[in-house]
């Protein structure tokens, strides 16, 4: 008896809500350090702000102890120039990381000054990241005397996008020698020894309880952050936290463009949870967001396709030699030592391949030969890498019990066969609020870290940029008083939350959800004019007027999953803004204007910001390296900077 | 043919992302824990597996199988469209992960 439908049969009624209705509670919670959301970010900005000596409070939408995209483990850290082994200067690959137009200079320095120092307080806390028990001797990158495995990946090369590749020269680069910068980790013991040390240090932990809104000096949009709302979603409490800073730690929004009702939690790369709550508070609460007009492709993890990572190549399998279904080895490179890093065809490369395909000269399917690898790699490669990675234990685990070896079998892949996705099948891109060399956003009081500093989603990132947000905000917090919370301000956000499980009948929130990705999918995609985006602002307009009041949750679970939709529904609203606002198409931000064709003029070279502001939408610019001097601000900003930490 | 039939409306696809062992299983909840979308809830009865209310959340992290502090209690249980192909490299057979 373990499905609900076990429960009729038997029981003719189904199981209880196994949990305590609260929608009548109100908990006040306060501290000096909030952070909202508990998943690597949130966990080493609570930990970092807490060894400051104040008090912090963090709230996680699931429970901490495995929440976030980096919950279930992390294989690789990225850009730690300031390794042991390294062979760059950390400055330099910081300034080499920024070159790509749009993306964050501020956490990328930070990332590459602070992300090794990040990486041995992972170690203090229990965190492997050596080979200890020698389980790799002799494999390539495996340094005996730190024990330390340097990963293939980014080795001289490092872009997802064809036609972007190429080799990475620095100055501070001996000829002949690897960059060195990526770390082989054991992350799946990471999240366990955050959450427990986050525990010893005293951080309240609050899991299960979405943050909904954050709330302003006087209720004003665009004043000072002094707290949140949130609700628990098992008992429906309402919670009010009243804070002197706050973290905003949440990730992306993976889901705003594609929903497949029966696979609700399987339509991408990420958990049904990555919503983009953060970006759509700090848009309420009038923080300027930026990059939010960029666009992802959503290739694989949808439902409608194989599993990210379950077939052979389809993501990044180091060093696995991809061949055709007569073992005739494919120009497609490995992610690996050979070709330093490369992980998808050069454009010429997949075109020879496509015509291969059509010739006959390449049969279909294709497989990962892991037989054809020397053992140690191949070991590597099954055991730690996609041992350790995200969402991949059980794949290599479920696959061995299925009778899969590794020494024997060629593992399938299924480009080309599952064929591409839709155009209209998009990532919200990774844009978010602003931040200063501090990581505070444009709102006094609210600090930002992770994947929400409009940057990508990468393990190390998150870490680094949540240590560093969490001293800031932990130092703020030092500095200013109290604030008086507004009663109207709370009132309103709990009429808006609670509405849904007031209806006895409505549309539920997957419905909602697939009306909000549609509108983005028609009018926001591949086809973009000034007449579209119009269009989409309707839609969305429309539906908040029309199926919002609609929206009907039957238990609290249900209710975060419908609030979720509602921070798609503002996600989409200040993309489909910044859409209108960038009157230029632009390559990097996968952007096109049918009506503005120009790719990328000069006069575009610029971040656009958009904000409210008494509830009307405020479009601005900042230059595209707006941090200034990435080397002397960070120095500036950062004397007391104390390193590895020393303390209790 | 004693069973009751009841009015039930379709079962959300897939249902089972994975499979209890109620022999093993002695329903600590740590799965229902460490789950970041609460697929789980506990079982009404103490002691035993919990109850997949929310198949169609599940995103396939295996936290709950990865975790499970009495391995053997869960398995995981791909969709059919979800299962892997490979071929043994010395006979060309091509298998697939058919448990």
């Amino acid at each position: 008896m373990t499905r609900w439908h076990d429960f009729i049969e038997k029981d003719g009624r189904p199981p209880a809500w196994p949990y305590p209705i609260h929608y009548d509670k109100e908990q006040e919670i306060d501290t000096d350090v909030l952070i909202i959301g508990g998943g690597i970010a949130g966990c080493w900005a609570a930990i970092s702000a807490a060894r400051k000596g104040v008090r912090v409070t963090l709230v996680e939408k699931g429970d901490t102890v495995r929440s976030g995209a980096g919950g279930p483990g992390c294989d690789h850290w990225c850009n730690a120039p300031a390794n042991p082994l390294s062979n760059v200067d950390p400055d330099e690959w910081a300034q080499h990381m920024t070159e790509p137009p749009y993306s964050n200079g501020i956490g990328t320095q930070i990332q590459c000054r602070e992300d090794w120092d990040t990486l041995l307080e992972m170690e203090q806390m229990g965190g492997k990241i050596r080979d200890t028990k020698d389980e790799y001797v002799g494999a390539k990158g495996r340094d005996e005397k730190t024990k330390l495995m340097i990963s293939p990946r980014y080795t001289k090369v490092h872009s997802y996008i064809p036609g972007m590749q190429k080799p990475v020269t620095l100055k501070s680069n001996p000829e002949g020698k690897l960059n060195n910068v990526v770390i082989r980790v054991w992350g799946s013991t990471f999240k366990p020894v955050l959450k427990r040390e986050c525990k010893r240090l005293g951080v309240k932990i609050f899991d299960r309880v979405m943050v909904t809104s954050l709330l302003t000096e006087k209720g004003v949009q665009g004043a000072r952050v002094i707290g949140a709302t949130g609700f628990n979603n098992r008992t429906g409490e309402f919670m009010v936290f009243k804070s002197k800073a706050a973290v905003l730690a949440t990730a992306g929004d993976w889901s705003l463009f594609l929903m497949n009702t029966e696979l609700a939690g399987y339509n991408f790369f990420r958990s049904r949870t990555t919503t983009g709550d953060g970006a759509a508070m700090a848009w309420r609460a009038g923080a300027a967001l930026t990059v939010m007009e960029r666009n992802g492709v959503l290739m694989l993890g949808t439902g409608f396709k194989h599993t990210w990572y379950g077939g052979a190549g389809d993501a990044s399998y180091e060093n696995v030699p991809i061949v055709d279904a007569n073992g005739k080895r494919l120009p497609w490179p490995t992610q690996g030592w050979e070709d330093a890093g490369a992980m998808r065809p050069t454009p010429e490369n997949m075109e020879k391949i496509i015509k291969g395909i059509q010739s006959g000269e390449y049969a279909l399917p294709f497989y990962g030969d892991f037989p054809g690898m020397p053992e140690v790699e191949r070991r590597a490669t099954w055991k730690l890498m996609l041992g350790e990675e995200s969402t991949t234990r059980n794949i290599t685990e479920s696959y061995e019990k299925g009778g899969f070896d590794p020494a024997k079998h060629l593992l399938q892949n299924y480009s080309f066969i599952e064929g591409n996705s839709p155009a209209q099948w998009r990532t919200a891109g990774g844009g978010g609020p602003v931040v200063d060399w501090d990581l505070k956003s444009t709102l006094d009081g609210l600090y930002v870290a992770g994947e929400q500093t409009f940057s990508a989603g990468d393990h190390s990132y998150a870490a680094a940029t949540g240590r560093y947000a969490g001293r800031k905000a932990a130092d703020y917090s030092q500095q200013v008083g109290k604030a008086e919370i507004s009663k109207d301000q709370v009132t309103l956000e709990k009429a808006r939350i609670y509405a849904p499980v007031r209806r006895t009948e409505g549309i539920d929130w997957k419905e909602l959800h697939a009306g909000i990705a549609r509108a983005m999918q028609y009018f926001c995609s591949e086809y973009k004019t000034e007449h579209l985006l119009k269009m989409g602002l309707d839609a969305l307009k429309e539906i908040e007027e029309v199926f919002v009041p609609r929206l009907y949750a039957l238990d609290p679970h249900k209710l975060m999953r419908g609030i979720e939709d509602l921070s798609l529904l503002a996600h989409g609203q200040a993309i489909i803004n910044a859409s209108l606002a960038r009157k230029a198409s632009s390559r990097m931000l996968n952007f096109l204007r049918i009506d503005y064709p120009k790719v990328d003029p000069p006069d575009w070279h610029k971040f656009v910001t958009v904000q409210m502001e008494n509830n009307k939408v405020k479009v601005g610019e900042m230059p595209l390296d707006y941090w200034g001097d990435m080397k002397a601000n960070y120095e500036a900003r950062n004397k007391d900077y104390a390193g590895v930490y020393q303390g209790k | 043919m004693a069973k009751k039939t009841y009015a039930l409306p379709n079962i959300t696809t897939p249902a089972t992302p994975v499979i209890f062992n109620p022999e093993i299983c002695n329903g600590c909840n740590h799965c229902v824990e460490v789950c970041q979308v609460d697929v789980y809830i506990p079982n009404p009865e103490k002691g035993k597996p919990p109850v997949i209310l929310h198949p169609d959340e599940c995103w396939y992290c295996g936290c709950c199988v990865n975790d499970c502090p009495r391995p053997g209690s869960i398995a995981f249980n791909w969709p059919v469209q979800q299962r892997a192909y490979w071929k043994d490299k010395a006979t060309g057979k091509v298998l697939r992960d058919s448990q």
